[in-house]
């Protein structure tokens, strides 16, 4: 078989744009640590409630200084609808679904994840900016899919700490 | 200058017995009514997102959601498939100037009708909003399920038809290579054969028996993957009956040749292996996958960029041929002698072009970290409204603008307004996914009745206002579409059709002897692609404790 040569240099660079993809993934992973959701363990979705952490929804201190903020989705709203966060610390986002799946996205971060019945998704981010952020349900989860939505205030750590 | 030898046994022609034709014309049918069901639906989600709701002009309809399940299932499901069913098994006839199984034909047509029936029985009562993504534990009515499934089996009964025709030409012509165009035919439903086999488990082993009663209850992120399972092969189970036309049709159309016949069965090959262990690049953003198994799909997604690639070489290099020998001269000016008057050739032409930007945003969606950002975001459906929606949607109109004439013998109705038809649409679907995309970026919400959210976002209006724009303009296109295909079928002139189907030859012929006719051993590569497939998704599934424990909702 007879591969023409402007072929070939097309292929190859094409084969060395998917590479360099490739490699700007494995930096973003293990250079500046953005990771995916991934196995977190499991949970009875019709015993979500009585199951910690989620028998305490809301944001909680950590012991290694971060906080963690445990939600709940089910349609059609978020429990609890609004938590409050500190800017610049590193916080731990853990939810579940009672019902059906739903969606977990935070407007202008990375923050995206599915609520599967039955799964524990946890992810981690650290806000950059003050402000007040949408919370939405990015799924289809049945005729009140487009009402089910909440919101993270993010505030400075000494109006945060006040609050609280 | 190379021989050409042509992708066909016998480039003189060959006719289909009338039964035959008729039934592939009818399962033809099917797809494109399901396409105008569908686009009306597309309309009025388009529109939602310009914050327009004109849910309220559509009789019968309960929600949004009943509109969306319509589109989705009607326009990527049926169109395609019975497209597919009708197109693929022409092919393969005309390529070894033989016959199909009649009993075969029309027991497809008969699965195909008889799953429609039930499909629309239960999306048209509003008893299976759930999307054509079926993600349980929302529940369908079982009818549903098994509707899909037997859409499903149709498929299988026109590859056992193409199967029964390939052996058959083989046993008579031993030692001989199969003509190119009956081999990427039957390899593109042999890819999907593969690859569907999950969602029938899932949806007759799982969903069915559930909607029923028989089990209670669910586990949804088992179901969820076995739908990923089939879910990113199915698209190249859609783009594949694409790439025939462009590879070994269009060619012809244009006066080029194809380069390759090689390199051509090599694509296939590399899309029968790479195609199904990536499914986990839909479920990058789920719980209870690890991140490993997540980045090794990554990785093979981009494997599977690779054939595409080569297809964006082999295809332009045959157009090249065909406009410098319609004598076109300088380095771009072949593409002006390109027969853009040719209304088949400039509707696929356009599909391929605007292909470019859907496959680049497909990049973003296989990478591993960026997905984050647009998962289920309108990205998404900007993306695949290029790819499916077009590089597939406007190819299939392509072609049926030779292939209606052909089978109904009756000459394509207006010329001007077919070509009309596809830049309108190409404009539109350009807006649309513009919209769409910065939307996307921006958090915009895909699946979502955004015209009546308790939610909004100032940087979501312009692009909704495009989607709006954008998706009108293509509603009316596929509208144009329709009158000319309509009024074909009805008032065609007759005996002025395409009596052949236009097949292309290649510049290297097939090798007789050497390692190339290895190509050829389809069941052996199929055996390699298990192979693949065990490695990606075994690991999974042997560590996977199924825990069934969501009984059905029915929120619709």
């Amino acid at each position: 078989m007879k591969i023409h040569t402007l072929e070939k240099a097309f292929l190859g660079a094409g084969l060395v744009v998917l590479l360099a993809c490739a490699a700007a993934l494995v930096y973003a992973t293990f250079g500046m640590g953005i990771h995916l959701p991934g196995d977190h363990g499991r949970i009875d979705p019709s015993a979500v409630r009585s199951t910690a952490p989620f028998d305490a929804p809301g944001v909680r201190p950590l012991e290694d200084g971060r906080y963690e903020a445990v939600i709940i989705g089910s349609a059609w709203s978020f429990e609890p609808a609004s938590v409050r966060v500190p800017v610049g610390i590193e916080i731990v986002f853990t939810a579940t679904t009672t019902d059906v799946i739903h969606g977990f996205n935070i407007e202008g971060t990375r923050l995206n994840m599915m609520l599967i019945p039955g799964q524990i998704s946890q992810n981690t981010y650290t806000f950059k900016e003050p402000g007040e952020y949408l919370l939405i349900c990015h799924e289809y989860c049945g005729l009140g899919h487009h009402l089910m939505a909440g919101r993270v205030i993010v505030e400075d750590p000494a109006q945060f700490a006040e609050v609280r | 200058m190379a021989t050409r030898t042509s992708v066909v046994l016998n480039p003189a022609g060959y006719d289909l017995p009338d039964t035959q034709r008729r039934a592939l014309r009818w399962t033809m049918y099917i797809g494109y009514a399901a396409l105008i069901a569908g686009v009306f639906h597309g309309l009025a989600n388009a529109l939602s997102y310009a914050g327009i709701s004109i849910l309220g002009w559509f009789p019968g309809l309960s929600t949004y959601y009943q509109g969306l399940t319509v589109h989705g299932v009607a326009n990527v499901l049926i169109f395609t498939f019975s497209f597919s069913n009708a197109f693929l098994p022409l092919l393969t006839a005309r390529a070894l100037s033989r016959p199909l199984h009649t009993g075969l034909l029309w027991a497809s047509l008969g699965a195909l009708v008889l799953g429609n029936l039930m499909v629309i029985y239960a999306v048209v009562g509003n008893r299976a909003s759930v999307l054509y993504t079926s993600y349980a534990p929302l529940q369908a009515h079982w009818t549903y399920y098994l509707g899909l499934a037997l859409v499903v089996v149709s498929t299988w009964i026109a590859m056992l038809n193409m199967w029964v025709a390939m052996r058959g030409w083989r046993r008579e012509h031993p030692g001989e290579r199969t003509p190119l165009l009956a081999y990427v035919s039957v390899a593109s439903y042999l890819m999907w054969l593969l690859a569907s086999l999950p969602i029938a488990v899932s949806f007759l082993g799982f969903m069915l028996p559930w909607s029923l009663g028989i089990t209670e209850t669910i586990d949804p992120l088992f179901t969820r993957t076995l739908f990923w399972f089939t879910g990113h092969a199915i698209v190249y189970a859609w783009l594949l009956p694409a790439y025939v036309s462009w590879y070994v049709l269009i060619p012809r159309q244009v006066d080029g040749s194809l380069i390759s016949d090689s390199y051509t069965r090599i694509v296939w090959i590399l899309f029968l292996l790479l195609s199904i262990p990536t499914g986990f690049h839909h479920q990058y953003t789920d719980p209870g996958i690890s991140q490993g198994m997540k980045a090794l799909h990554g990785v093979l997604t981009f494997g599977v960029f690779f054939p595409s690639l080569a297809t964006a070489f082999s295809v332009v290099a045959a157009l090249e041929i065909g406009g410098r020998r319609r004598g076109g001269k300088g380095l771009l000016g072949w593409v002006r002698k390109l027969p853009w008057g040719d209304p088949s050739v400039a509707a696929q032409i356009l599909a391929m072009l605007t292909f470019v930007l859907g496959g680049a945003t497909g990049l973003v969606n296989a990478s591993f970290t960026m997905n984050q950002v647009i998962h289920n975001t309108t990205w998404v459906p900007g993306h695949f409204h290029m790819t499916v929606g077009t590089a597939v949607a406007l190819t299939l109109m392509g072609v049926g603008f030779w292939m209606v004439p052909h089978l109904t013998r009756r000459a394509l109705y207006s010329r001007r307004l077919a070509l009309a038809s596809s830049w309108v649409y190409t404009i539109g679907v350009l807006i649309f996914a513009r919209g769409m995309i910065s939307g996307g970026l921006a958090g915009m919400p895909r699946r979502t009745f955004l015209a009546e959210a308790s939610y909004g976002s100032e940087a979501w209006r312009l692009p909704g206002i495009l989607t709006g724009v954008g998706g009108t303009l293509m509603f009316v296109g596929v509208m144009l579409f329709f009158v000319v295909i309509g009024l074909t079928v009805v008032a065609g002139r007759k005996g002025a059709e395409p009596t052949d189907i236009p097949v292309s030859d290649t510049l290297t012929a097939p090798a007789k002897s050497g390692w190339e006719p290895v190509l050829d051993r389809l069941g052996w590569w199929a055996v390699a692609a298990i192979v693949l497939i065990l490695i990606a998704y075994g690991p999974f599934f042997l560590g996977y404790d199924y825990t069934p424990v969501s009984p059905g909702f029915r929120l619709f």
